[in-house]
């Protein structure tokens, strides 16, 4: 999993490039376009920056706090395999979220400051994961169906312009593209199964499918994201075009299983495009902006986390003198 | 071959593994650095890869799947030690606790890759190279916390303290304690906390803790014969929580 950071910047072109040396700019410009990967010393354009910092700041925060609906999971995971494939999944999340900050820390912002922006709410994550996991079936919906809407957006943006984010994305998805494996069978294993699993499948995807339907960002028609941004190779693909892709590869398999999806509308046209009932975009920024079921027990989980383990970052932090215990 | 004996031997070994590893994976997401969590759930992947093993030699004596035999039994069929059970506190229990464990349980497996039982001798030789890095990740964190600064030594000479009686609770003996010696299967709990108190003293030392004197050891024994903390009948039924929706379906 999990990013599927998408940007959303009202900002005006002219603002985005305001102050920056021309000749410099066109450098960078050519560069790109001619597919070259920008690195941590080469000059860049300060939005530029600010963006990707933004976006892979975001990804990192969707690992860790990912790894918190699946991780309830893990002490309750049904038999020997299913337990070690959670917990080896989980694990890789948060692998990621170390990568990705790793990759951040290169554009200059520290690991710290970036935990202290998530659990202060200023730096948002996933807006899937303030939905909670109710049952079993959840966390396997979330393997495949999440994961898979998380790899169609990280092999886009793999191919983006900023060299260390990309290189993390590359093996990323390779780890994703496992998780998904392990979702599917999950999904296929409860689908294919008794009725009461049926029933807990069918009732986690029903769950589940608005998020499914939010997560890559709102519509094109209300997302104006800049034509710069995708110049610069930052975004790399619509969100429209990523859900469509999405409901391409996977509505027929969730068909093939026999399983439901809770919209009257959903079907492919004779152009070969998928129609839908419009998603609830006002539901989506309410919980994006915080009022959704879990957000505040999300952030206060990972508060808590980082208030526990502060006294060890400390004794971290004394390298050099040795404490002696006083002998009176 | 004493199949009672051996079963009994296997049983401890097994449950031990199984719940250390459910409370290690608990810190799955919570650590107190990232990298923390991914060791943890490491060893968490290692010790319950490892129950599973042996659950494995119990089927072929004639036990039930190691699926049913771990996910369907109730607390009071346990035989891990009291210490495992008990939750996870904050890190620095976590860690001592980690600490007087793995040690341990090289030990055992050293031990075991001797042992007379083969299909045993064949497991622990494979376990204990997964243990030196458990071992080898205590040690590095005992020593550098229990000296980095007065917040962090003190945090885990308490610690120490609390684990202590516990931890000595890991050896309580087996009523088949001497047909395991005599016939060569294992060397006994108490030659193993030996080697134990023997490994683990300048560790301890060298992390500028103490050990509790000795007068006041009181190893806190039951486990063994499957009585229990409070803390685990809570954790039995989390653990098969799923399973019991449906005992008929497969997962």
């Amino acid at each position: 999993m999990y990013g599927n950071a998408y940007i959303d910047p009202n900002d005006k072109a002219a603002q985005m490039i305001a102050g920056e040396d021309p000749q410099k700019l066109a450098e960078f410009e050519a560069r790109i376009a001619k597919g070259e990967k920008i690195e941590p010393k080469d000059w860049m354009p300060k939005e530029y920056r600010k963006q990707l910092v933004r976006m892979i700041e975001q990804h990192a925060h969707s690992e860790i706090i990912g790894a918190l609906p699946e991780g309830t999971w893990i002490t309750r995971a049904p038999g020997f395999k299913r337990k070690l494939a959670l917990m080896a999944k989980v694990q890789d999340e948060v692998g990621h979220a170390q990568l990705l900050y790793s990759a951040a820390e290169t554009l200059g912002k520290s690991r710290e400051a970036m935990i202290n922006d998530l659990i202060t709410g200023k730096s948002k994550y996933s807006n899937v994961f303030n939905y909670p996991a109710f049952t079993w079936a959840d966390a396997c919906i979330i393997a495949w169906l999440i994961d898979a809407g998380a790899i169609i957006n990280q092999v886009a943006n793999a191919k983006g312009s900023y060299g260390p984010y990309c290189r993390a994305l590359d093996r990323i998805c390779t780890e994703e593209s496992f998780h998904l494996k392990y979702g599917h069978d999950n999904v296929v294993t409860l689908a294919t199964g008794t009725p009461k699993q049926r029933e807990m499948v069918q009732a986690a995807l029903t769950r589940w499918w608005p998020p499914i339907m939010h997560f890559f960002g709102p519509s094109d028609k209300i997302s104006n994201h800049t034509e710069i941004l995708m110049r610069w190779k930052v975004k790399m693909a619509s969100n429209d075009d990523m859900r469509q892709q999405f409901l391409n590869m996977y509505v027929p398999k969730i068909w093939d299983l026999g399983l439901t999806l809770p919209d009257p509308n959903l079907k492919k046209n004779a152009e070969g495009k998928w129609e839908y009932t419009e998603p609830d975009w006002d539901e989506f920024k309410r919980v994006v902006n915080g009022d959704g079921p879990c957000n505040a027990e999300r952030l206060a989980v990972r508060r808590n986390a980082e208030e526990r383990g502060r006294w060890v970052r400390e004794a971290l932090n004394t390298t050099e003198s040795k404490y002696i215990v006083p002998l009176a | 071959m004493n199949t009672q004996a051996i079963k009994e031997l296997l049983y401890k070994m097994a449950d031990d593994l199984l719940i250390i590893g459910h409370r290690n994976s608990e810190w799955t997401g919570l650590g107190p650095i990232l990298e923390e969590d991914i060791s943890f759930s490491s060893m968490a992947q290692d010790k319950i890869g490892q129950s599973q093993a042996i659950f494995q030699l119990l089927n072929d004596l004639g036990e039930q799947e190691p699926d049913t035999v771990a996910f369907m039994r109730g607390a009071a069929q346990f035989h891990n030690a009291r210490f495992l059970e008990l939750p996870n506190g904050e890190y620095d229990f976590s860690l001592v606790r980690h600490f007087l464990f793995d040690h341990a349980d090289q030990l055992r497996f050293e031990a075991l890759a001797n042992s007379s039982y083969e299909p045993l001798a064949k497991v622990a030789k494979k376990v204990k190279g997964e243990l030196k890095y458990h071992v080898f990740h205590a040690n590095t964190w005992l020593v550098k916390l229990g000296q980095a600064n007065e917040n962090s030594h003190n945090r885990m000479q308490a610690a120490l303290n609390q684990a202590w009686n516990y931890a000595l609770g890991m050896f309580e003996e087996s009523a088949h304690e001497d047909a395991l010696i005599t016939e060569g299967i294992f060397e006994g709990e108490l030659a193993l906390r030996d080697k134990w108190l023997a490994t683990i003293t300048p560790i301890i030392l060298k992390a500028g803790l103490q050990i509790p004197a000795s007068n006041e050891w009181q190893p806190i024994y039951g486990g063994r014969i499957c009585q229990h903390t409070e803390h685990l009948s809570p954790l039995v039924e989390e653990m098969s929580e799923v399973f019991r929706y449906d005992p008929t379906a497969e997962w």
